[in-house]
């Protein structure tokens, strides 16, 4: 199967929390609906993994979800981009010293993964739709290639 | 066929579409109906007062903010007061009616995002984007105050770390006037929407006496007509120069039912007595300094051999929530922090709301309480005697518990 031009304009994206704030959460909301309305460059939230084109990965990873997380991963079909949301998921920021963390979620997912970070904390929305673009600009070189 | 009734089990999270937040509940069904709700938290345990136990006292001031994005001024502003209180920083009068219009933004921006929340729970897609449009322009102002539209970062020990100066005013009214002109289409669409109406009258009923009996908080027993309001019983910063009411639904003329209408209507008419008290506090504001303690340095100086344990309460938009915070002359780091987040008292009123209910609404009566998981989920087991803190995994409370069964059925047998 070859990736066509469509497939990069209409991303669908899941969203995976483990120990986030809720602030990026709803951000990502906020990102959705009317003000920035990603939806108008075909960007949906979807309700599972298994629809999904990228995982939209929220909080530092702790330990009673980290398996699932990880399924999660797994459970999304090629290819795939994971958006890194927030400092806390990239480095896993305030969080440090703490027994029940086992992120930031780069260490724990297979070296082929393909990791856009977007920082704040929390993010903007505006730094979100740039994610998305930076997205396509990843989908798009793949495109014409075997997957 | 299946003779005779067999009840079956469906686990729901801690990742599912119904929910934004990690979380578990297991249901037992018997056919639709639910008969037995078991909650699972945990599932986005941090281990924030580990790590605020061993940071200084000013470092905490951000990591109590970011235990939840939602409602990130009451926990910084719990976590300051309890501290003032424990070493006796007064703050000064000015910042105490900051401190007031900041908290009441945010409850605007807490109650129409979940009214957003509740209308997509219950398959109202466009009444969810209308709600997020609107919430939008109170979000303006907190980033035109604060500086960042979540995680404000405007509270320090004394006071607060940004003033609402003069020609900020216009701009607050312009906010409070757009809230006031769509505040009559809000209703219109939550209250008298038949197909709304006919989701949320009479389902998830939590009854005044087990509202009482389960330590309810916030606009979840206010449903049900528990007149329970920490801005009104032990009033702090500004709210006892201000003029405000126990919202319960029977003053507006419904019955105090404590159903998921009665628990959106108190939310609704919240937003218009915070959009008053804003107003109240923008007139009576008094001039002077913003904080009592403006040398950081000397400060944190001063924290490091200070002794002392505070208190710090406020009505989170959940309701009533607490923080505990102790110091000591030998430890430079906050000795204990404790957190009662108001979540955690509602979550035991999950199981007579669900109760009888069917799975369907089980998102709608799980939003009603308006759940905050990110404030709700610490815990940790600390050994008195021996100071030592352990954690439990899932097998080895599952063996705990086991035993703890095993035992008592051996002291009945005797």
């Amino acid at each position: 199967m070859k990736l066509s031009k469509t497939f990069d304009k209409s991303l669908w994206v899941f969203h995976v929390n483990s120990g986030s704030c809720n602030a990026c959460d709803i951000e990502i909301v906020s990102t959705v609906t009317p003000r920035y309305d990603v939806e108008r460059f075909g960007i949906e939230l979807v309700g599972t993994p298994r629809h999904a084109d990228v995982l939209l990965f929220t909080g530092p990873v702790i330990k009673k979800t980290k398996e699932r997380v990880l399924r999660i991963y797994e459970q999304t079909p090629d290819p795939k981009v994971v958006m890194v949301i927030g400092n806390c998921a990239g480095t896993t920021g305030v969080y440090y010293d703490s027994y029940a963390i086992e992120g930031p979620i780069d260490t724990l997912l297979p070296d082929d993964a393909h990791l856009i970070y977007v920082t704040g904390c929390p993010v903007r929305p505006e730094n979100i739709i740039n994610g998305v673009k930076e997205a396509w600009l990843y989908l798009e070189k793949l495109r014409g290639d075997q997957v | 066929m299946v003779k005779g009734k067999a009840t079956y089990e469906v686990p729901i999270g801690p990742i599912h579409p119904a929910l934004k937040e990690p979380f578990m509940v297991n249901f037992k069904l018997e056919g639709e109906k639910i008969v037995d709700a078991d909650p699972h938290p945990g599932m986005n345990h941090r281990g924030i007062e580990f790590m605020g136990m061993h940071r200084n006292p000013l470092k905490v001031i951000p990591l109590a903010e970011r235990t939840c994005g939602i409602c990130s001024i009451v926990h910084q502003h719990m976590y300051t007061t309890a501290l003032e209180h424990a070493v006796d920083i007064v703050p000064t009068e000015r910042s105490r009616y900051i401190r007031t219009i900041m908290m009441e933004l945010e409850r605007i921006h807490s109650h129409v995002l979940w009214a957003g929340v509740a209308a997509h729970e219950i398959g109202f897609d466009t009444h969810m984007h209308f709600t997020w449009k609107i919430r939008e322009k109170v979000m303006d102002l907190l980033e035109a105050i604060s500086g960042n539209r979540v995680n404000y970062s405007m509270w320090t020990f004394g006071g607060v770390r940004r003033d609402i100066e003069e020609d900020m005013h216009p701009q607050i009214k312009e906010t409070l006037d757009y809230y006031k002109d769509l505040y009559d289409k809000l209703e219109d669409i939550f209250l008298g929407d038949p197909s709304i109406r006919h989701r949320t009258r009479d389902v998830g009923i939590l009854t005044k006496k087990k509202a009482l009996e389960l330590c309810g908080v916030g606009p979840t027993v206010r449903g049900s007509g528990v007149k329970k309001d920490v801005r009104i019983d032990q009033p702090y910063s500004a709210y006892p120069d201000l003029e405000l009411d126990y919202v319960i639904p029977s003053r507006y003329g419904y019955e105090n039912k404590g159903d998921v209408f009665s628990k959106t209507l108190v939310r609704l008419k919240e937003i218009i007595q915070s959009i008053d008290l804003i107003e109240q506090c923008v007139k009576k504001m008094p001039e002077g300094e913003i904080t009592s303690e403006p040398n950081k340095a000397a400060l944190l100086n001063k924290l490091k051999t200070a002794s002392g344990e505070g208190i710090g309460r406020l009505e989170a938009p959940r309701g009533e929530a607490m923080h505990y915070v102790r110091l000591t002359e030998d430890n430079e780091d906050v000795d204990c922090w404790k957190i009662r987040a108001s979540t955690y008292n509602n979550l035991a009123t999950y199981a007579p709301m669900f109760m009888g209910e069917q799975i369907a609404d089980i998102p709608i009566i799980a939003a009603c309480i308006d759940p905050c998981i990110g404030c709700m989920d610490r815990a940790e087991i600390v050994d008195i005697e021996t100071g030592v803190k352990e954690e439990y995994t899932k097998d080895e409370l599952h063996e705990l518990s086991v035993q703890k069964t095993k035992d008592l059925l051996e002291g009945i047998d005797r």
